[in-house]
């Protein structure tokens, strides 16, 4: 069968060869743990624990008070050693929770309740999944609670997990669709077990066959879930490039996969689910890629939310040459940090070491309009002229022309011959387009 | 491992190999088959015209910008590319002060008095022909090969369409012929062959897109067959694609990324309108060809095809909704 695709895209080099072959290792943190109150789109966490209070691994420390929230728990069982602001993977300070690590790994008694989930109701279910704290995992971190209780017009009959992994260097989901692929098809089994009437799809690219054919395996006694074969391309995984690939269905500008019956989870997304309802365990794992050409050993880890940056990097071996950059997360639209000195939170995809070669910084020379961009934009906007409306504060003509709906993939940036900070500009262009509707 | 201070960019943080540079080399490489079959039909002529030519545009653009105080981006080959191109569009017996005035020409007024590279509004190399060819068209029209006076296919066919005298009909050169080179015509245009091959790196480069190209010459294609010298639909388009300036300026000249349409549609239309002009002025115009002014009168529309050719955006809300 050919390949399912989105229209438009880039080729980037795949950068996976460094990790695509390193089983997930288990990394047991050894200094203290940073839990920022923040680690999800939605409002911040309040937290329920004061300086000096001993927590259990696996209680709760941040409420999520709001509705688009999620809460947090602590992973490790110790002290609260301080509440203060912190340094968070986004550059800002953000209220964190500090906890000293006892090495006892004492489970608080509320988690570890396994149940059958043929049993419990589709309320209970999404109570559990937001108790669990699930957000998000592929990087955007929207509670997981709210996308699957979408209001009671929209009729869901498409569940998509995506398993493209289009980033360049990332290999956390594929590790996990290999080492894991019964936990993933059965935590797709309890979302549809919620939607009754939808069918699962599981969308791979095809430069990850292995991946294919587990999935596959797991899945084969399943009449509702079809393992789907992808284009190796970016952005294959953005969510509505990866629904459009798949079932053809165009999401409309302003809206959301609910809108055209569909919901798309990220793999280890998949697996939190599992591991809530059937096992009982709120969100406290991240499978995260550790690698880049300025690292001495890449690595996957399996490893605790709140563990530092820096004791993942010693534990791939350090640097082999100061990186030019230090990325928390993809290449492509990953942020880049200027301290180590960071927690994993549960959006912590990647944390790459780039080498001045791989991480290039050219200058900008000017538009020669060779039209490249507007070639591959997967979103078909004129990703020039939105630049140029951008240099010129033309705030109107930037929204006339979409500018709004720029997922900002960076697919222009790197395509661009004269190394135009195309995206770069049009975030600008969008965060002000939106404070000034604001005033 | 101390605390270093990492580069700190917003994303994307890699970036694909090729740059403004690489792409003209490709385009100088495009065009080298045509350069040597040039030199093979035309000889020294040739060559010194290609120089001068191209020295001319380098060296002025250079001039340019130290007398206007900018950064000298000769390094990044437009102006050699301009140049090369600008030799391409005449004859290879012209007298060697016209490629000097025409590159003076194409880089000052044409190029850098709109802002140099990717503001100028026209083709500088079309425009700069454009000027020769009005200014001195005894020069930019005496085509000569081996030495003798000749003329070239479409010249021949506009004359036999008109007055018939003994002195205008000269046999028709083959297909063959077309394919080598071996006619008259200007000197980077004759030999469609060696055009071919440059066309077919530069696509497979991913330098250029066929939307261009291919609607260009397919909608001579259609009409010299359907327009038909010898009346309707008894044209011979094959022909007619092969002869005269129509490779050249499709593949290398209407292409030009500065003065053609960013936009899928907007391409389409810049080639079927180049080839609907071409094909009027061969056929019913005072000149034998028209490439050059049709690519010219294109690049004035592009700044209105960009605009009203924008391609619909993925999720645009259907106005009826």
């Amino acid at each position: 069968m050919k390949a399912l695709t989105f229209k438009r895209g880039i080729y980037p080099p795949h950068g996976k060869h460094y990790t695509e072959n390193k089983p997930i290792e288990v990394l047991m943190p050894t200094g203290d743990l940073i839990y920022p109150m923040v680690q999800h789109i939605g409002a911040a966490c309040e937290p329920l624990v004061k300086k000096g209070d001993h927590v259990f691994l696996g209680q709760k420390i941040g409420e999520a008070k709001a509705f688009v929230s999620a809460p947090i728990h602590s992973t490790v069982s110790g002290i609260v050693k301080d509440i203060t602001p912190m340094l968070h993977p986004n550059g800002t300070k953000v209220m964190s929770v500090i906890v000293e690590n006892d090495k006892k790994y004492e489970e608080d008694p509320s988690i570890g309740m396994q149940e059958d989930y043929k049993k419990m109701s589709r309320e209970e279910i999404i109570e559990k999944i937001k108790e669990a704290g699930i957000v998000g995992m592929g990087g955007a971190g929207f509670p997981t609670f709210i996308k699957l209780s979408p209001p009671s017009e929209k009729k869901i009959d498409r569940i998509l997990i995506n398993g493209a992994e289009c980033e360049p260097y990332l290999t956390s989901d594929y590790r996990v669709m290999l080492e894991e692929s019964e936990r993933v098809a059965e935590g797709l089994r309890i979302i549809l077990h919620l939607f009754p009437k939808a069918k699962g799809y599981i969308g791979i690219e095809d430069n990850k066959p292995e991946a294919i054919a587990k999935m596959r395996e797991a899945t084969k006694k399943d009449v509702n879930i079809e393992v789907v074969v992808l284009k190796t391309k970016y952005p294959q995984g953005s969510e509505k490039q990866l629904i459009y690939a798949c079932t053809k269905r165009e999401v409309p500008s302003g809206k959301l996969p609910a809108d055209v019956g569909c919901i798309v989870q990220n793999i280890d997304t998949v697996v939190a689910i599992h591991r809530a309802i059937v096992r009982g365990r709120p969100l406290m794992r991240r499978i995260v890629t550790v690698s880049g050409g300025a690292i001495k050993e890449p690595k996957n880890f399996k490893v605790r939310i709140g563990t530092t940056y820096r004791e993942l990097i010693e534990a791939a071996g350090g640097f082999i040459e100061t990186p030019t950059k230090v990325i928390s997360g993809g290449p492509m639209m990953g942020i880049s940090l200027f301290s180590l000195d960071v927690p994993i939170i549960k959006t912590s995809s990647a944390i790459l070491c780039l080498t001045k070669e791989e991480a290039v910084l050219p200058p900008e020379k000017v538009c020669i309009r060779c039209g490249k961009c507007v070639d591959i934009c997967p979103m078909n906007l004129l990703p020039l002229s939105l630049n140029s409306h951008v240099l010129h504060h033309e705030w109107d003509a930037f929204e006339k022309e979409h500018g709004l709906d720029c997922m900002e993939c960076g697919s222009c940036s790197y395509i661009c011959p004269a190394k135009r900070h195309l995206v770069q500009s049009i975030r600008t262009g969008k965060k002000t387009v939106l404070l000034n509707k604001k005033k | 491992m101390e605390s270093t201070m990492n580069t700190v960019s917003s994303s994307p943080h890699i970036r694909a190999e090729h740059t403004i540079n690489s792409i003209m080399k490709d385009v100088i490489i495009a065009l080298l088959p045509a350069v040597i079959m040039a030199l093979y039909v035309f000889k020294w002529e040739a060559l010194w015209v290609m120089i001068l030519s191209v020295l001319s545009c380098v060296g002025v653009e250079a001039l340019w910008q130290k007398v206007t105080k900018q950064p000298i981006t000769i390094n990044d080959y437009s102006a050699a590319v301009t140049g090369l191109l600008l030799a391409f569009n005449m004859p290879a017996s012209v007298p060697l002060w016209i490629p000097i005035v025409g590159g003076v020409f194409a880089i000052i007024i044409v190029k850098q008095i709109f802002g140099g590279l990717g503001q100028n509004f026209m083709n500088p190399a079309l425009a700069a022909r454009a000027v020769l060819l009005a200014s001195w068209p005894n020069h930019m029209t005496n085509w000569t090969l081996d030495g003798v006076t000749t003329a070239t296919p479409l010249g021949i066919l506009k004359a036999g369409l008109g007055e018939v005298s003994a002195a205008t009909i000269t046999p028709l050169p083959s297909l063959s012929h077309l394919f080598v080179g071996t006619i008259g015509g200007c000197l980077g245009e004759t030999s469609a062959i060696a055009l071919l091959i440059g066309a077919a790196y530069l696509l497979y480069k991913r330098v250029i897109h066929w939307r261009i190209p291919a609607s260009f010459i397919g909608t001579v294609f259609i009409l010299t067959w359907i327009l038909g010298r010898d009346g309707m639909f008894h044209g011979d388009p094959f022909y007619e694609i092969f002869t005269g300036g129509l490779l050249l300026g499709a593949f290398f000249m209407a292409t030009d990324y500065t003065t053609s349409p960013v936009t899928p549609l907007g391409q389409w239309i810049m080639g079927i309108g180049c080839g609907l002009i071409t094909t009027l002025i061969r056929l019913f115009g005072g000149y034998p060809e028209g490439v050059s002014y049709s690519i010219l009168l294109m690049n004035l529309a592009v700044p209105l095809l960009d605009r009203y050719t924008q391609p619909k955006v993925f999720g645009e809300v259907k106005s009826n909704e």
